[in-house]
């Protein structure tokens, strides 16, 4: 299949886009425009996936738009194949979702037209090959989403959260361009593939290291560039939500290993360091806070704050073990990173779905007011269950197979020469066990409130289930969890072509083990099975149940609930999300983020409320971003004062320049 | 013939630098007008000598215009305004004369350093007649920094102006058409800036530029 299908199918969604602002006026318009976008996209991921599974060569494209004397460079290779795969899987199922859940859109019009929009630019990144496109797109994906962002502004905390968003994606956009004006060198040359035949010194190569870290970090939201992730990806409607955390980002990694891996010539050894720190710290902070959100989608967003963390720490590991010659165990990490790309973006596709048809069906993003869902809306609940349980890397769902891959990468440290990586990976093994067991806190605490118990509000109680579209786009989601965790060798071995284009080796082939078992290193060493697993998890739970079926007295029993002293029991008196973090936040409270608890108890005989109230902040915007804004808003002061001067005052200004110009030819010549 | 042709040129250019300091030093009104009428002669005969050394006869044409207009029509509009204007007619400076005129030095030199410098291979009568010119272009600047009497402005930027006419005739080849529109500017700023004068007198009874900082309610 060559270059022009995908670049074809852009095509179509930018048109999509444009007809979007017209169909969004008619009444079918918004299904009309999802199901194009599903159409586009499934076939975009269908050719994609052929192509990875039958190996096709890097193919080139040159178009004559674009800086005159560059044009339009396009390239597909191993690399952009399988990330153009996971967007497109991931867009087609959110376009799927957004069938159903389109309906429930109040301002269409704000919406549709950057839908496509956004789907396009991500697509044009993957297969972007000169700095120049490969900019201009992902400006384009920023843009788009936030548009998207935007789409409900009138609710105040959206304008806000857009504002931060459309800074820290400038910021991002920037460094990415300096990034890119270093590899070009003096003679500018921003096609990649001169790019590639002229690798930087090591010491550019180290800022430019520096330079993708904070461009490419800032949109996948890698602390303490974060902040904006947690703030606009819930604002966004879900089905963008979806994408933004669970596509966008992975074009960000996409566009680090790009830079780091591909452009920026041969790897020094320390360029791991860098990496694993913010990984790991990403993490644990990622899911600290998620822990402590009571807003269902903000609780997904920062806990894709803390898989990017993971993703980040594997690819810290493949930069260690590949600038060391461990060939076999950079592979072995380099695959643990791209099988939690892939596992990301359809787990958090799922659970974002999966908190948009509970916002659907309730009006309700906060959890605590939902409860007891699973009653009323038991297919959702079971798919949420599902992604909870993946994300939570319990096996035998995906997310366990990649996560675990990632400690069997972080077990080979021992083995590493320098001292520093020996001492640090252990460490970062260590707040990344942390972050596994805390995303199980998380999301027993995020489901347990939300689906579980006796409903906390009106809306909770008459929840109704939602639309098949939505439910038949989260079961697929949710059978390819299942099915990535009972058969992970099959993926290791359709990554093995990208692994060894990014680290020049590759796993060895799974598929000969017998009974689906993977062996990262040695059989003698580790191996996990996830069907054996998966059967036993199943033949036990079945047996159980069985069990209790037949030998437990079937005779219906009348008792009061929740009997433990409260006969009468007020929904407001479960445990509350609060309470459930409680235990957690005290232990983080002092270093990680600050919590101010205050309990307002009425006097005797007073007859008001007594208020609990918390507030919890994030250190990052004390420690990192109040001196910046301080900074800038001393110097604006400063410099707020050219605007008062005098007549002469502004004279003088331009014979200043004028002269300290003419000096410095006078000294320079 | 031709060492005598650059000594000439070199001479007028040289007196225009001289009547340039001679503008600097000047703290009354009409004293200033004279000296700048005395300039644009300066420059007439300077383009003048330009048109009969190069042979190209347009640029008696714009020496004319510099007779006509700088030499004769400006200034004799602008001592019949200050006559007018009935204000009191010293020039009141920001940075006295002294350090006035070492910066002046200084920027002579630093024209001179980066023209010859610049200018690596040309003809040297334009090598020398534009590094004057730099030179009168720049005192005519410092002299608008330095007064706050707007007349003396008007005049400082007249005389920058003389400068940019004195290296349009220097460098060969500059089309009259662009003379005569530099020309006519000139003189349409002159109106423009006369009627500003005269605002500003009916406002505060004054030209000095101070009087707006302190209408603005600035301090300095």
């Amino acid at each position: 299949m060559p270059l022009s299908a995908w670049l074809l199918g852009d095509a179509a969604l930018l048109v999509l886009g444009f007809l979007g602002v017209f169909l969004s006026r008619a009444r079918a318009g918004s299904a009309l425009v999802y199901s194009a976008a599903f159409v586009i996209t499934a076939l975009l991921c269908g050719v994609s996936v052929a192509r990875l599974l039958t190996g096709g060569e890097a193919a080139t494209i040159t178009l004559p738009f674009g800086l005159p004397w560059l044009g339009a460079h396009f390239r597909i290779d191993t690399i952009s194949t399988f990330f153009l795969a996971v967007v497109n899987f991931g867009a087609a199922a959110a376009s799927f979702f957004a069938i159903g859940y389109g309906r429930h859109e109040s301002e269409p019009g704000r919406v549709l037209p950057f839908f496509p929009v956004f789907l396009a630019a991500m697509n044009f990144v993957l297969v972007a090959d000169d700095a120049f496109t490969f900019l201009l797109s992902w400006e384009l994906m920023s843009l788009a989403s936030w548009a998207l962002v935007m789409a409900h502004s009138r609710e105040p905390a959206n304008a806000r959260a857009g504002f931060v968003y459309i800074l820290m994606a400038s910021l991002g956009t920037f460094a990415l361009l300096l990034a890119f004006g270093l590899l070009a060198g003096a003679d500018g040359h921003y096609a990649f593939d001169v790019i590639r035949a002229h690798p930087p010194t090591p010491v550019l190569a180290g800022l430019i290291l520096a330079l993708a870290l904070f461009g490419a970090g800032s949109k996948a939201g890698l602390a303490p560039l974060h902040v904006w992730l947690p703030l606009a990806h819930p604002a966004a409607p879900s089905h963008v939500s979806a994408l933004m955390s669970g596509v966008m980002t992975k074009v960000a990694v996409y566009g680090f290993l790009r830079l780091v891996f591909d452009l920026n010539g041969p790897a020094d050894w320390w360029w791991g360091i860098p990496v694993l720190t913010a990984g790991a710290g990403t993490a644990v902070l990622g899911v600290l806070f998620a822990l402590l959100q009571n807003d269902f989608k903000r609780v997904l967003a920062y806990s894709t704050i803390e898989n990017i963390g993971v993703i980040f720490v594997a690819l810290g590991l493949a930069l260690a073990f590949k600038t060391h010659n461990f060939g076999a165990a950079a592979a072995l990490a380099m695959t643990a990173a791209l099988f939690h790309v892939l596992n990301h973006a359809v787990f958090k596709n799922l659970l974002f779905f999966g908190a948009g048809a509970v916002l659907a069906a309730t009006g309700e993003r906060d959890l605590g007011k939902l409860g007891g869902l699973l009653k009323n809306m038991p297919a959702t609940g079971l798919f949420v269950l599902v992604g909870c349980a993946a994300i939570s890397a319990l096996p035998p769902l995906n997310g366990f197979a990649s996560e675990w891959l990632v400690f069997q990468a972080i077990l080979l440290s021992p083995s590493l020469p320098s001292w520093a990586l020996k001492l640090l990976i252990p460490a970062v093994g260590a707040l990344l066990a942390l972050a596994a067991a805390l995303a199980g806190a998380c999301f027993v605490r995020a489901f347990g409130i939300g689906f579980l118990g006796r409903p906390r509000s009106d809306a909770a109680k008459d929840a109704h289930e939602v639309d098949r579209f939505s439910l038949v786009a989260m079961g697929v989601l949710s059978v390819l969890c299942l099915l990535a965790g009972i058969f992970p060798g099959v993926i290791i071995d359709a990554l093995s072509p990208i692994v060894r284009a990014l680290v020049g080796v590759s796993m060895a082939p799974q598929a000969a083990l017998g009974w689906f078992a993977i062996a990262p290193i040695a059989e003698s060493r580790s191996s996990y099975d996830g069907l054996l697993v998966f059967l036993f998890i199943a033949l036990s739970a079945m047996l159980a149940a069985f069990i209790i079926h037949r030998l437990a007295s079937d005779a219906v029993r009348v008792a009061p609930a929740w009997d433990c002293g409260f006969p009468d029991a007020d929904p407001n008196t479960q445990y509350s999300p609060e309470s459930f973090a409680q235990p957690i936040r005290r232990v983080f409270s002092g270093f990680v983020f600050s919590t101010q608890e205050s309990v307002d108890m009425p006097a005797p005989g007073d007859l008001r409320p007594a208020r609990y109230e918390l507030r919890v902040r994030d250190r990052a915007w004390d420690i990192v971003y109040k001196p910046v804004v301080g900074a800038v808003q001393k110097l604006a002061d400063v410099l707020n004062r050219l605007q008062f001067l005098t007549i002469q005052q502004y004279l003088s200004l331009v014979f200043a320049a004028l002269v300290v110009l003419l000096l410095a030819l006078a000294i320079w010549t | 013939m031709d060492r005598l042709a650059f000594d000439i040129a070199h001479f007028l250019a040289g007196g225009l630098v001289l009547i340039s300091f001679v503008l600097l030093y000047q703290d009354r009104l009409f004293a200033l007008l004279n000296a700048y009428a005395l300039q644009a002669l300066t420059l007439a005969f300077a383009v003048a000598w330009q048109a009969h050394i190069q042979e190209a006869p347009h640029l008696y044409i714009t020496a004319g215009i510099t007779l006509v207009f700088k030499a004769l029509i400006i200034p004799v509009a602008l001592h019949r305004m200050v006559a007018r204007l009935g204000v009191h007619r010293e020039v009141e400076t920001v940075v006295s004369l002294v350090p006035t005129m070492l910066g002046g030095i200084g920027l002579v030199a630093l024209s001179m350093v980066v023209m010859l410098r610049v200018t690596h291979g040309a003809d040297p009568l334009t090598r020398e007649d534009l590094a004057f010119a730099l030179s009168v272009v720049l005192l005519g600047m410092l002299m608008m920094v330095t007064r706050t009497n707007a007349v003396s402005q008007v005049v400082g930027f007249m005389s920058l102006e003389n400068g940019l006419i004195l290296a349009a005739a220097a460098a060969k080849g500059m089309p009259l058409v662009v003379e005569i529109s530099v020309a006519f500017s000139v003189l349409i700023a002159l109106i423009v800036i006369g009627i500003f004068l005269f605002r500003i007198r009916e406002r505060f009874d004054s030209v000095d530029l101070q009087a707006l900082d302190d209408f603005r309610g600035e301090t300095r």
